[in-house]
């Protein structure tokens, strides 16, 4: 899947030692996936006064985002950057749409189904043929439309019984 | 410029940091003290998914309550932080509604109150992320998001239980008639004009049209009448509240302020 390129996206630095140890924190809460394949990473940029790394949370709420900021500040120093410091920032807010191909995958390989499209179709996304992580099939229910993490919700396949975690259309 | 022309009209441009800081608290106020209801749902609710899902909306509520009260607290620059904001304040300065420190009663009451609240913060904060106040309008977009699920969830259970069996009807019909008077105080006019004004703040009465277009056919397709307005209980702007609001505070507060600075 092509995801449009979304205006919170981060630039790629493929030669930069603090963004490359930023970008490779795992989420706390979905691990497979890194921050930056997440698209909760915004920026690492290095300045005099040492690395500014902004984030954003999925959720206002999400108890994950201090967990993120301890785990980001621990990586970028042990680059060898003597001053870090990291910064939550909310706007523009994160989408999901927000996740990368890389992420979408990994995440499905996880047995946790990706979004689709956020969309504008109404207040909430309807999610259309969610197909199962684990046997592929489309005969899927959702159970909960709330879960263990505040970005998922919690759905059951009907060909092979598993109940499954999704990532929300947001 | 002559002395008889008008006052410069830069004096009504900036609104007062008080008055500012009066509106964040009272937006603060209302998530922090939904949250601290719906928590008492967990390991409590009908359902093992439920107690996830008013969990799930007590969590998106102290988020959004958490931002509002550290900004209130940079912007009146006192010293003090979202927790003092949270756990020291006495009853008589918080800025509530009357709606949200309501017992949650039983399941069909909670799900009225969480109806009514949600369907007005998605509306507020869907209008504030227009504000001149740029951090306040990111913090709305986030809440804006969030609402609209907590709205979808309470129009559900409305409509379950509503159009369900005989004795879920009646409990939310009862639930409905008990909660409505409370929704009043949202809309009557506590927000200081400068505000509205300024572009940082929406005016309480413009929001109830929307509310309204968003409770009545929830309610009607639940097959719950709709309660004519009559009483109107208030008060919860100036901080004066009911009975039940001192019993939430002791037990939201009783921990930090017995062992101040505890943590794990």
């Amino acid at each position: 899947m092509v995801t449009a390129p979304h205006p919170a996206e981060p630039r790629v630095r493929s030669g930069d030692d603090a963004w490359a140890a930023a970008a490779a924190v795992p989420d706390p809460e979905l691990q497979v996936v890194t921050i930056a394949e997440l698209g909760i990473l915004r920026d690492v940029s290095a300045g005099p006064d040492g690395v500014v790394v902004t984030i954003t949370p999925t959720y206002s709420g999400c108890p994950a985002l201090a967990v993120i900021a301890e785990d980001v500040g621990r990586a970028v120093a042990g680059t060898g950057v003597s001053d870090v410091d990291v910064r939550v920032v909310l706007d523009p807010p994160w989408s999901s749409d927000d996740i990368t191909a890389d992420g979408r995958r990994k995440l499905a390989e996880a047995g946790i189904a990706p979004p689709g499209p956020a969309g504008t179709a109404g207040p909430v996304a309807l999610p259309l043929a969610v197909r199962c992580p684990r046997c592929g099939s489309t005969e899927t229910v959702e159970l909960s439309r709330f879960s263990a993490a505040p970005c998922t919700a919690l759905w059951r396949c009907a060909s092979c019984a598993e109940p499954f975690d999704r990532v929300k259309e947001h | 410029m002559t002395a008889d022309q008008p006052v410069p009209a830069d004096t009504a441009a900036a609104p007062s940091d008080v008055d500012r800081f009066g509106y964040l608290l009272a937006l603060g106020d209302d998530a922090l003290i939904a949250a601290q209801r719906l928590a008492e749902w967990t390991a409590n609710a009908p359902e093992l998914e439920e107690d996830v899902a008013l969990a799930n909306i007590a969590l998106d509520q102290l988020g959004q309550a958490r931002l509002l009260l550290s900004y209130a607290a940079e912007v009146e620059g006192a010293g003090r932080d979202e927790d003092s904001l949270a756990y020291l304040r006495d009853e008589r300065e918080f800025r509530n509604c009357l709606l949200v420190e309501q017992p949650n009663g039983d399941f069909a009451v909670t799900i009225a109150k969480l109806l009514f609240l949600a369907a007005y913060q998605h509306g507020l904060y869907g209008a504030l992320r227009a504000s001149t106040d740029r951090r306040l309008a990111a913090i709305a977009a986030k809440a804006t998001k969030e609402t609209a699920y907590h709205v979808e969830h309470a129009a559900l259970w409305t409509k379950r239980l509503g159009d369900g069996t005989q004795v879920g009807h009646e409990r939310m019909t009862d639930a409905v008639a008990l909660v409505w008077p409370y929704t009043h105080e949202l809309f009557t006019p506590w927000v200081p004009d400068g505000l509205v004004a300024a572009g940082v703040a929406v005016d309480p009465a413009s929001l109830r049209a929307g509310w309204l277009s968003t409770v009545e056919p929830v309610l009607a397709e639940a097959t719950v009448e709709r309660p004519d307005d009559g009483w109107r209980p208030g008060g919860g702007r100036d901080g004066v509240h009911t009975e039940a609001m001192g019993f939430l505070l002791a037990e939201l507060q009783y921990l930090h302020r017995s062992h101040p600075g505890a943590s794990w």
